[in-house]
């Protein structure tokens, strides 16, 4: 079932496969980190008894978060193909791959930013607010440290997200494990590839839920 | 000076309003440790929260040092809000920062100069008696300790007053009593009012001079604790006097006792006279103590006594005429 030297002579594709995958997942994972974070200290400050208290963003963003969530990942992808080409020229192709991951990611991020802070005690804000802090004080030196560690688990949980949508966009031209896996394993009824990229993606998504928890664990000081 | 001028709090909640605070007025002198008693739900807590704008009365005015604080806009609310420091129960620091770095915190909220903040918060931690703990993470602190840091905090930016919202409920009696201690000795050398609120009247008894009673959202009785005291009015008010220093006779005692039962107050320099000893040697009557004490408020005297009287009615009604000229409050508990 598993051929051995066969798996050795396609190391090769494997790694490169591997290395695509990495290229839209960071790409990804920047740039919904980059946005998201924002997007997730806003939905929460806007919220009902905040200090930027704002129905009228809180539900416009809200409404977009939710927009983008219903949508399954794989119409995402498709209907994303128009943007992916303007933006990048292209839509074959890891960095075309990881316009649609990014859009999916930066949503789904912002709302665990959003629950990390919920998280937060309000008396601990409240107490910053009669300290006579500003606003923008208070993001910078309460919200975001008091949420770093639960944050931290949220980038762990985007990364895992994202290790699985990537391989969607690997069957629709994104390249990837998800691509190989496909092509070899199910187009060719390739038992060796399908179990070795199975192997790598399983060791891969330990991995960084491991160092993520311990990254996060080491951070906080409760 | 802090005063309230006709504070409503109402809440608004689905479908129906609920008054936290009930056209409340009241002074605060420059100096004050004010205790503001009353049960859970009584108003205490918003009327405090009030003096920060952390809630914003229904209608009414703040005005602190003549200010009215309603009327500021938010950057001015928040230069305003510099000079009122604030503790709670759940102390509510950062916990991802060092105890240094929570009371710099304040200190940058006021804009302090870089330079500066590290000297300063060096002086807050030597004022609290925390000169070791800078480098240490709230969490590593006991309750007595991470309040002390709340103080230090509260104190980083020189505030004029000093608002407690039950700041020793989460302690045990020997930590409230340090940092009662502490916030007594912030008052007398800063010169900080400190408003506080609290359920225990041993706080109020330890550290206040003057009080106010709240029930329903209304302050229902107020003056200087001493005399709240000596002569509680209200029921409310008796009950929480009662919690601290009581003179229940048991039924029990009092069925067999035969003469009159009195109690006495003595309020100040007349507790120590001895007016009860020179009655019983002047008059023809047996006194019998049933229970009595003197506590000590504001360092100042205040004698309670329940008695037993026997004699003739005529020498015991004399013997009470003579102690009320000797100043003395006289109160039958008990006709024969």
């Amino acid at each position: 079932m598993f051929d051995f030297p066969y798996f050795i002579t396609m190391l090769p594709d494997i790694w490169k496969a591997f290395q695509e995958t990495v290229v839209m997942i960071g790409i990804a994972l920047a740039i919904s980190i980059f946005i998201g974070l924002p997007l997730g200290v806003l939905l929460y400050v806007t919220d009902k008894g905040l200090f930027w208290e704002n129905r009228f963003v809180k539900n416009i963003f809200g409404f977009a978060v939710n927009l983008v969530r219903s949508i399954p990942f794989i119409i995402l992808l498709v209907a994303l193909f128009p943007l992916t080409k303007i933006l990048v020229g292209t839509t074959i192709g890891p960095v075309a791959a990881s316009v649609s991951l990014s859009v999916a990611a930066i949503p789904y991020f912002a709302r665990l930013v959003e629950s990390s802070l919920r998280d937060i005690d309000k008396g601990v804000i409240e107490a910053t607010i009669a300290v006579g802090a500003t606003p923008w004080m208070i993001i910078k030196d309460v919200l975001l440290p008091e949420a770093k560690s639960t944050i931290i688990r949220g980038i762990t949980l985007t990364v895992i997200s994202l290790v699985a949508y990537s391989a969607m966009a690997g069957t629709i031209g994104g390249g990837g494990i998800g691509d190989l896996a496909i092509r070899f394993g199910y187009y060719r009824y390739d038992n060796t590839i399908m179990i070795s990229t199975v192997v790598i993606l399983i060791i891969f998504v330990q991995l960084i839920q491991l160092i993520g928890e311990q990254f996060a664990k080491s951070l906080d000081k409760r | 000076m802090l005063e309230f001028q006709n504070i409503t709090k109402i809440y608004e909640s689905k479908n129906k309003q609920v008054v936290g605070v009930d056209n409340v007025s009241l002074k605060i002198n420059k100096g004050d440790i004010f205790g503001i008693v009353g049960y859970s739900g009584a108003g205490k807590s918003s009327l405090l929260r009030c003096v920060n704008l952390l809630e914003r009365p229904s209608n009414g005015k703040v005005l602190v040092d003549g200010i009215d604080l309603t009327q500021l806009s938010s950057s001015e609310l928040r230069t305003a809000r510099l000079k009122i420091g604030m503790i709670f129960q759940h102390f509510y620091l950062i916990s991802q920062k060092t105890v240094g770095e929570n009371i710099a915190f304040a200190l940058r909220a006021a804009k302090t100069p870089k330079n500066e903040i590290h000297k300063r918060v060096k002086e807050l931690l030597a004022m609290v008696g925390l000169t070791d703990k800078e480098d240490v993470f709230p969490a590593q602190l006991s309750g007595g300790q991470k309040q002390r840091v709340g103080i230090a905090r509260a104190l980083a930016n020189n505030p004029s007053i000093l608002l407690c919202d039950e700041a020793t409920s989460a302690l045990d009696p020997k930590t409230t009593l340090s940092i009662l201690k502490l916030l007594k000795q912030i008052n007398e050398k800063l010169g900080i009012t400190i408003v506080l609120i609290t359920h225990e009247m041993n706080v109020v008894k330890e550290i206040c001079n003057r009080m106010a009673i709240m029930q329903d959202g209304k302050v229902i009785e107020e003056g200087a604790v001493y005399d709240i005291f000596a002569q509680p009015i209200k029921p409310l008010t008796q009950e929480f006097i009662n919690s601290v220093v009581s003179f229940e006779i048991p039924d029990e005692i009092l069925k067999d006792v035969k003469g009159q039962v009195i109690k006495l107050l003595f309020k100040g320099e007349v507790a120590g006279e001895g007016v009860i000893s020179d009655t019983m040697q002047r008059f023809d009557v047996k006194g019998n103590f049933l229970h009595g004490t003197i506590e000590y408020i504001q360092e100042r005297p205040l004698g309670i006594f329940v008695m037993e009287l026997q004699g003739e009615k005529s020498t015991v009604d004399e013997a009470k005429k003579y102690m009320e000229q000797r100043g003395a409050v006289v109160e039958v508990v008990k006709h024969v």
